[in-house]
This record gives structure tokens, C-alpha cells and sequence, in this order.
């Protein structure tokens, strides 16, 4: 079992290095990294907006409850949130979701082209194929990735807000005071190296399975179970490393 | 030419290839044949490394194939061509950019030359006005064809074809046959074909490799199988009982 992890890490450090050597036409992959941009970036808007309203609402009604009744003044409410939503909530919640959405279908079409002989096809060719097939969907979701969790950070405080006031009893004036209060860009800077550092994940730890699917339907499906579930472990064991690093 | 020799492959402990050992003869049509089942894609995929043996060694010409470094072996490749099982035509691009696909990832031609040399190959295989239909739209027989197209783009020296008329129906998987057999000594190629059919064995069999449980069973020509009384011959190809009685005949014809 534990051998097992070993032999896939060793498998997945040298597939890397040929993921990242030097690209044949360099015109052939920028085409690619536009698509990716569309499919991922553009792709995951609207489940990257369902997820942040919900986060932004919990966490309120969350801190509200815990809140109350406490000597904590009021205000804090806005600062915790923002504190929660960046540093750790949008990021974390939103790669997971992302591991899910983009995970399971880089898995399942580069499973598919494997199974379907395509990427023998494109090595009989000489084409380096790892870095053919995922270098531009790395550059895709580093690009986009990064984005769509800003984004998601300001759609969450915006909805932690509007709950915050219209349900939870806060007034604007405080909640703005604490989003406003004891303000650091340093925690800014970790939401963005995690987005880099989850993206990287989702993409390659996917098309890693992909790339190495057996034969057979079930094996393409299990490719796509373990692309969610090997990403997802890992990114919140990233998550973990990031923390102790940035701010242990 | 290409030489194998003494291949062996396993799988999860099975040995799928027991020590092949075979020469691949230039500008002929070479046939590894055998029942589904009997290694010969993976004796094929070893042939161009996409399955790595476990033992032996491949020659093309006098170059050691698994002595080659990475680059080299990439740089081999370009003097290779593949027609795979299933075609392996990528779904996303027309029929065109297929074909185009080798020459626009490692050609510096301009657009115009490209389109020249895409144009000759697809009349070569005797498609036309196809040009901008994507894969799933034409049929399997026009897919083949489309694959040969691809697999000849850069006028490689060597042709692999795994099963090249599975799934089509007697005459065009003929045809098909034809076409390789002629490409081959147009350009001068070493082609090897893998097949379970007897069609094909007796219309285009140069040079015979029958395969039988991962072991070289016989090898030989198309006349030699006529005259061999060699019994995984007789299994294989003659299978049925209205083929033996029709062998029968012939060499009685003979006479
Ligand atoms: N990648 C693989 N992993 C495990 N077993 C394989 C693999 N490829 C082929 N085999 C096994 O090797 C044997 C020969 O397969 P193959 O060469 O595909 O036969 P065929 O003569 O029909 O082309 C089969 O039993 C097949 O299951
Ligand atoms: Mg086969």
C-alpha cells in the first residue's frame, strides 16, 4: 500500500520532467492554452459563483451565532470573515469544488485518448506527449485558477455582508468597520500562492491519471475517481504545509 | 529492414510474448498473424516502443532501437507511421488538420506546401471532397483511409498497421489492403500489418509471421501456406470446414 504511493510518486516526478522540457511548436500549444483559459477560467464562473454565496452566508450566520452573547465587539464580525474567506475558505472550498469539476473530466479526456490509442498515435509521431497534452492545461489553470478564487474571496465577503446585515442583525456601518479594520495584504499574498499551488494540483495529479489509465471502461471511470480523490488529499495537505510555512 | 529478436513481454506475471524472434523484409508486406489474442498488437507496440519489452532486442536497418536515446528515438519516429485498431483520429479536428497534424507539429512548410502534401495523400487514398468533415462524420472504411493518409504524411520508411480492415466489410477491407500493399512498394517501405484475416493473408502475404500463444508458430509466404501441413496453420487459417474442403480441392486441382 504504502509502496504503492512511493511507486506512483516516483512515476509522477519523472512523467513531470517531461511535462515541463521543451515544446515542439510553440504556436501548436498557444492555441491550446486559450482553450484551456475558456474551459477552465470561463468554464467554472458559475459554480465558482454558487459556491461563494453559500460560503460567504455560512461563515456569517456561523460568526454571528458564535458571537453572540460575547464581550466581542460586533465589528469583528467583518474582520474574521475576511480573515476566513481569504486566507483559507475561497481558496480551499473553491479547489476542491474545481478538483471535481476540472479534475474528473482532464482525467477522463486524456483517459480517453490514451485508451483510444490517440496518444500512441501522437508518439509514433515523436510528439512529447505529456508535455503536448498537459503543459497547456497547466498554463490554463494557473492563469485562470488564481483568478476565479479572487473572485470567489470577493463574491464570498460580499455575501457574508449582505447576510451579516440582512439577516443576522449586524448593522452595515460595523460590519464595514471590521472588513476595513486590522487590514495585512500579506494574507492575500498565501489565498494567491495556494490558488497557484492547488491549480498545479488539480491539473497534473489529473492528467497524471489520465495519462496512465489501464484498459477498459471501469479503469477510465476509476481514473476519474482517483484524479478528485488524490487531488483533493493533496490539496489539503498543501493547505497544511502552506499554513505551517506561511503563518506557523 | 527490421529485425526482432528474441522479444519477450509479461503482463501482471503472464507472458504474453515467449521469445520472438523475425525479420521484417523491406518494401514487402509483412503479416504477423494469429488468433485475437495471440500478443500481436503488443509484438507490433514493442516494435516501435510504445510497449517496452522485457527482453530482446528491435533493429531498424542497423540501428539498435532500444539503445536510442529519447531524442534520437523521437527523431526515428519522423521515419515512422502508425495506422492504429481504432484509428486513433483525433475527434476535435477535420479531416484536413488530421492529416495536416504531423506537418504543422514538425515541418517548417508554409500553409501552401502543407495543403499540397495533405491534398496528395488524401487522393493517394482516394478521398475526395472530405477535406473539411471531422471523423465522426464519414465512414469506417473512409476513417481507415484517412489514417493511411496520416500515416504517410511525412513518407516514412517504415508502416505499422494493427488490423487494418477490422470492422469493415469484405470488398473495402480488400481495398484497403490493396492500397498498403501498393503504398509499400511505391515508396519502398518496410510494412508490417497485423491481421486475423485470412482475406488478407491470401491477397497481400509476402512475408508470414504466425503468432500462436505468444510463440512464432510458422512463418513463411502465401504460396508456402497452400503446400504446409503444419497444424497451427491448419487451425488458424483453415479453420472452418468449408475452407479445408476447398483447400483440398485446389491442391487436388494441382494435379
Ligand atoms: N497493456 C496491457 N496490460 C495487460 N495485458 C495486456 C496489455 N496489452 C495486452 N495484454 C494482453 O496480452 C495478450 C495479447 O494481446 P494483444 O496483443 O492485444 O492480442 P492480439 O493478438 O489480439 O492483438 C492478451 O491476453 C491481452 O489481454
Ligand atoms: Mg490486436
Amino acid at each position: 500500500m504504502i509502496l504503492r504511493q512511493f511507486y506512483h510518486l516516483g512515476r509522477y516526478s519523472l512523467w513531470l520532467l517531461k511535462v515541463f522540457s521543451k515544446p515542439e511548436k510553440t504556436r501548436m500549444y498557444y492555441n491550446e492554452v486559450l482553450r484551456q483559459i475558456e474551459e477552465i477560467g470561463f468554464g467554472s464562473l458559475k459554480i465558482v459563483f454558487i459556491i461563494s454565496v453559500f460560503i460567504g452566508a455560512v461563515t456569517a450566520i456561523q460568526l454571528s451565532y458564535q458571537f453572540g452573547g460575547t464581550l466581542i465587539p460586533s465589528y469583528y464580525i467583518g474582520y474574521t470573515l475576511r480573515e476566513m474567506i481569504i486566507v483559507d475558505l475561497a481558496p480551499t472550498i473553491t479547489s476542491l469544488v474545481l478538483a471535481g469539476k476540472i479534475g474528473s473530466s482532464i482525467a477522463a479526456e486524456i483517459g480517453g485518448m490514451r485508451q483510444k490509442e490517440i496518444i500512441d498515435a501522437m508518439e509514433i509521431m515523436g510528439l512529447n506527449t505529456p508535455a503536448f497534452l498537459v503543459l497547456p492545461k497547466i498554463v490554463g489553470a494557473v492563469f485562470s485558477v488564481p483568478l476565479l478564487i479572487i473572485l470567489a474571496a470577493g463574491l464570498s465577503i460580499f455575501s457574508g455582508f449582505v447576510t451579516a446585515t440582512a439577516l443576522a442583525g449586524f448593522t452595515p456601518a460595523d460590519f464595514v468597520k471590521g472588513l476595513t479594520s486590522f487590514y495585512d495584504s500579506y494574507t492575500v499574498w498565501v489565498m494567491i500562492i495556494k490558488a497557484f499551488v492547488f491549480s498545479f494540483i488539480i491539473v497534473t495529479v489529473s492528467a497524471y491519471h489520465g495519462y496512465f489509465v489501464k484498459r477498459g471502461s471501469i479503469e477510465l471511470g476509476k481514473a476519474g475517481t482517483d484524479a478528485i480523490v488524490y487531488s483533493s488529499i493533496l490539496i489539503l495537505v498543501a493547505d497544511y504545509v502552506i499554513a505551517q510555512v506561511m503563518m506557523g | 529492414m527490421i529485425k526482432a529478436i528474441n522479444i519477450h513481454k509479461s503482463f501482471d506475471g503472464t507472458e504474453v510474448l515467449k521469445g520472438i524472434t523475425f525479420d521484417f523484409r523491406k518494401s514487402k508486406t509483412n503479416l504477423i498473424i494469429g488468433r485475437s489474442g495471440a500478443g500481436k498488437t503488443v509484438l507490433l507496440k514493442t516494435l516501435v516502443g510504445l510497449i517496452t519489452p522485457d527482453e530482446g532486442e528491435v533493429w531498424y536497418d542497423d540501428i539498435d532501437f532500444y539503445k536510442l536515446s529519447l531524442k534520437e528515438t523521437r527523431k526515428l519516429r519522423k521515419k515512422v507511421g502508425m495506422l492504429f485498431q481504432g484509428n486513433a483520429l483525433f475527434d476535435s479536428m477535420t479531416i484536413e488538420e488530421n492529416v495536416r497534424f504531423p506537418l504543422d507539429m514538425f515541418t517548417d512548410m508554409s500553409f501552401e506546401e502543407k495543403q499540397e502534401q495533405v491534398n496528395n495523400c488524401l487522393d493517394r487514398v482516394e478521398l475526395e471532397g472530405v477535406n473539411d468533415k471531422y471523423p465522426a462524420e464519414i465512414s469506417g472504411g473512409m476513417q481507415k483511409r484517412v489514417g493511411i493518409a496520416r500515416a504517410i504524411v511525412m513518407n516514412p520508411e517504415y508502416l505499422f498497421c494493427d488490423e487494418p480492415n477490422s470492422g469493415l466489410d469484405p470488398k473495402t477491407a480488400l481495398i484497403i489492403d490493396e492500397l498498403i500493399q501498393s503504398i509499400t512498394k511505391e515508396n519502398n517501405m518496410t510494412t508490417i500489418i497485423n491481421t486475423h484475416d485470412m482475406n488478407s493473408v491470401m491477397e497481400i502475404g509476402e512475408n508470414i509471421l504466425l503468432l500462436d500463444n505468444g510463440e512464432v508458430a510458422w512463418t513463411g509466404s502465401r504460396e508456402e501456406i497452400m503446400h504446409t501441413d503444419n497444424k497451427y496453420i491448419e487451425n488458424f487459417i483453415f479453420a472452418s470446414p468449408f475452407l479445408k474442403k476447398l483447400k483440398n480441392q485446389a491442391l487436388g486441382s494441382y494435379k
